[in-house]
């Protein structure tokens, strides 16, 4: 069993994943960033690696992306950078990148890193299912990967079956029709999520995008498993002169 | 051995479709419908009809004597650049409409580097009575104020890509998310051979009709329809695409593409993809492009914003990687001389993207009774600008 499936097994209600950006907003803040995460009680940390044209990801991760690789921050040195993390950190930590840098890295190389450092899952929004099962499942089941899939309010009923066969963490089900920094209302989605629910997927499923504060991660949390929360954070860490404190104000504003 | 996509969108080990789960539907529902659509009877007779009543063609195949002369060689003209609105990109943008009305569309939207694909795109918006919204980088909008202003003309809105490095890759991001943002009333009109499948064997096929027309005309004026060189400048690579399509399959044509290398290959200022880039993924297919060691996308440049984009289509990437095509650059410099020697041999005064097809003649070992073609992608009225600054109305 996975890190992800224990942290569910033990608890699979109001989970809360927080993205970052690796790199920002300076270049060595990860790893506290990371810390202080879980120190105030992020259940899951999802880790974004930076890349130059996000395909998903509204002004505010852009932001962030520029930043980080403005700091100089690579797929090399953000593995250098966590090599130890496992040290200090026991909660399941995932990737989440774009296709083209891991290539460039090689896809076998990073999973196997990842493994090594003990990262337990990947999202590439980018990587086709079909591509997935014919060239990459063997490599992510070698390495203990688990790869994580998106699903969207278009995704048809067969093709999140397919999804729930295919993976063995959660489901990121994305909120609505748009990129990540909207403002979502939650209720609105009322019949989508319930939907989603009433299909008792094997995998939990975790609502993402338009997630940001105490109010819409509590009214997602009604619905499916937990929720995910990104651009939030990502503006609340802008400017910080110590993001330890800045990510524990954080998460205590959106958990209590 | 065929060059042409299989049914996933690969053309070797090029294309495909890398995109997000939240563009799966309109990318599956397209590559499901497209064939049907546009081989319908309805749609070719619809098709055909705008392409000869409202772009004008069969765009004349042109026989330039002089510069024949100057090269030692017959060299045709193709002469994409006397469609409707100047360009070969219309052809695209009438094919992609239709499809959009048969799908039941009822907003369009693209990406424009220079502006000639904006201006295309509006266009037939205008023609068809539909919502346009154009994304062009904040920077392009600068350079490139006459195409700006003839969009809106058109009656589209021209939205600024303010992301990145504000240009041609910035404004194909923001049409993906407001495509991502839009998926249901939405159709994105990709204006080159890029993009996720079936992008970029669609647009090949609309701009097959460039080569399809060579062949006859090529046939009435030599009494051969193969000539033994095509020869055409590659941005994404559309119109090399068409004017390549009819031949991909006939080795004794030898197809000639031409990059823009800026101010030189090796000098950092260059878009040259074959020699500076390298296999990755980009806006939704794989492709060759220009990237870090890291895999981040490398902003490119040439005089010429039409051939200013970091990758080449994937049918292209499969022509280099398998020879069939040969590729050639030219620099800022030689595009530029060669848009003089147009103007002054023909009479034509060509854009600065097509003049780099001109520019390669010069290093050619023609033969006297060799025929070659060159592709007039388009005309060089929107670049009037930077050859009065280049000084070429006083030499």
């Amino acid at each position: 069993m996975n890190r992800i499936q224990q942290l569910f097994e033990k608890r699979n209600k109001n989970i809360l994943n927080v993205f970052c950006t690796a790199g920002y907003p300076k270049l060595n803040d990860l790893v506290p960033i990371v810390e202080s995460l879980e120190k105030s009680g992020a259940d899951i940390v999802e880790i974004g690696i930076p890349y130059s044209d996000p395909s998903a990801d509204g002004p505010t991760i852009q932001y962030s992306n520029g930043v980080a690789l403005k700091n100089g921050m690579n797929l090399k040195l953000l593995l250098e950078q966590l090599k130890d993390i496992r040290m200090t950190v026991s909660i399941p930590l995932i990737f989440m990148g774009d296709i083209n840098p891991i290539l460039q890295f090689g896809m076998e190389a990073f999973l196997q890193a990842c493994q090594t450092i003990g990262i337990d899952g990947v999202i590439i929004p980018n990587l086709p299912l079909r591509e997935y099962e014919e060239m990459y499942k063997p490599l992510f089941e070698r390495y203990e990967q688990s790869n994580i899939f998106l699903i969207t309010p278009q995704t048809s009923e067969e093709r999140i079956r397919k999804i729930d066969r295919l993976t063995n963490s959660f489901i990121y089900v994305v909120s609505t029709y748009a990129i990540t920094g909207g403002q979502l209302a939650v209720d609105a989605q009322a019949d989508y999520f319930n939907r989603i629910k009433a299909m008792n997927l094997n995998n939990p499923t975790l609502i993402g995008f338009g997630i940001g504060d105490h109010n819409s991660f509590h009214a997602a949390c009604q619905y499916l498993n937990g929720a995910i929360i990104g651009s939030a954070f990502i503006k609340a860490l802008d400017g910080s002169n110590d993001v330890k404190v800045t990510t524990e104000k954080f998460v205590k504003s959106i958990i209590n | 051995m065929t060059y042409q996509a299989n049914k996933y969108g690969y053309y070797g080990q090029y294309g495909g479709a890398f995109i997000p789960e939240m563009l799966h539907n309109n990318i599956e529902t397209l590559q499901n419908k497209y064939l049907s659509i546009i081989e319908s009877e309805a749609f070719k007779k619809e098709f055909k009809s705008l392409l000869k009543h409202y772009v004008g063609r069969p765009t004349p195949l042109y026989l330039a004597k002089r510069l024949s002369e100057r090269y030692n060689t017959t060299i045709f003209l193709k002469r994409e650049d006397l469609c409707h609105t100047g360009a070969h990109k219309v052809n695209n943008t009438i094919g992609q409409i239709l499809l959009a009305k048969a799908l039941g569309k009822t907003r369009i939207i693209a990406e424009t580097g220079a502006g000639q694909h904006g201006v295309a795109t509006a266009t037939v918006c205008a023609l068809m009575g539909i919502d346009c919204v154009v994304y062009m980088g904040a920077v392009d909008i600068e350079r490139q104020a006459p195409n700006v202003k003839r969009m809106k003309m058109l009656g589209a809105e021209v939205r600024p890509a303010n992301s990145g490095s504000k240009t041609l890759k910035d404004a194909t991001n923001e049409a993906m998310r407001d495509w991502i943002a839009n998926p249901n009333d939405t159709h994105y009109i990709i204006g080159s051979v890029v993009g996720p499948h079936p992008f970029p064997d669609m647009v090949a096929r609309f701009q097959s009709v460039i080569s399809e027309e060579m062949k006859w005309q090529l046939k009435e004026q030599t009494g051969k329809e193969d000539p033994d060189y095509v020869i055409a400048c590659v941005g994404g690579g559309s119109n090399a695409a068409g004017a390549f399509y009819h031949y991909l399959d006939n080795d004794i044509v030898q197809l000639i593409a031409v990059e823009a290398s800026g101010l030189g290959v090796d000098s950092g200022e260059s878009a040259a993809t074959t020699i500076l880039g390298k296999p990755g993924v980009l806006h939704g297919s794989k492709t060759l492009f220009m990237q870090t060691e890291d895999g981040q996308v490398i902003e490119p440049y040439s005089i010429s914003a039409g051939l200013d984009y970091p990758g080449i289509g994937p049918v292209h990437a499969n022509l280099f990687e398998t020879g069939r095509a040969k590729f050639l650059h030219a620099t800022d410099e030689e595009a530029l001389t060669a848009v003089l020697e147009l103007s002054r041999l023909e009479g034509i005064i060509p854009a600065l993207e097509t003049a780099h097809a001109l520019a390669v003649l010069k290093n050619m070992d023609f033969k006297q009774e060799e025929v070659v073609v060159v592709n007039i992608s388009g005309r060089g009225d929107k670049d009037l600008e930077t050859y009065i600054k280049h000084g070429l109305d006083k030499k």
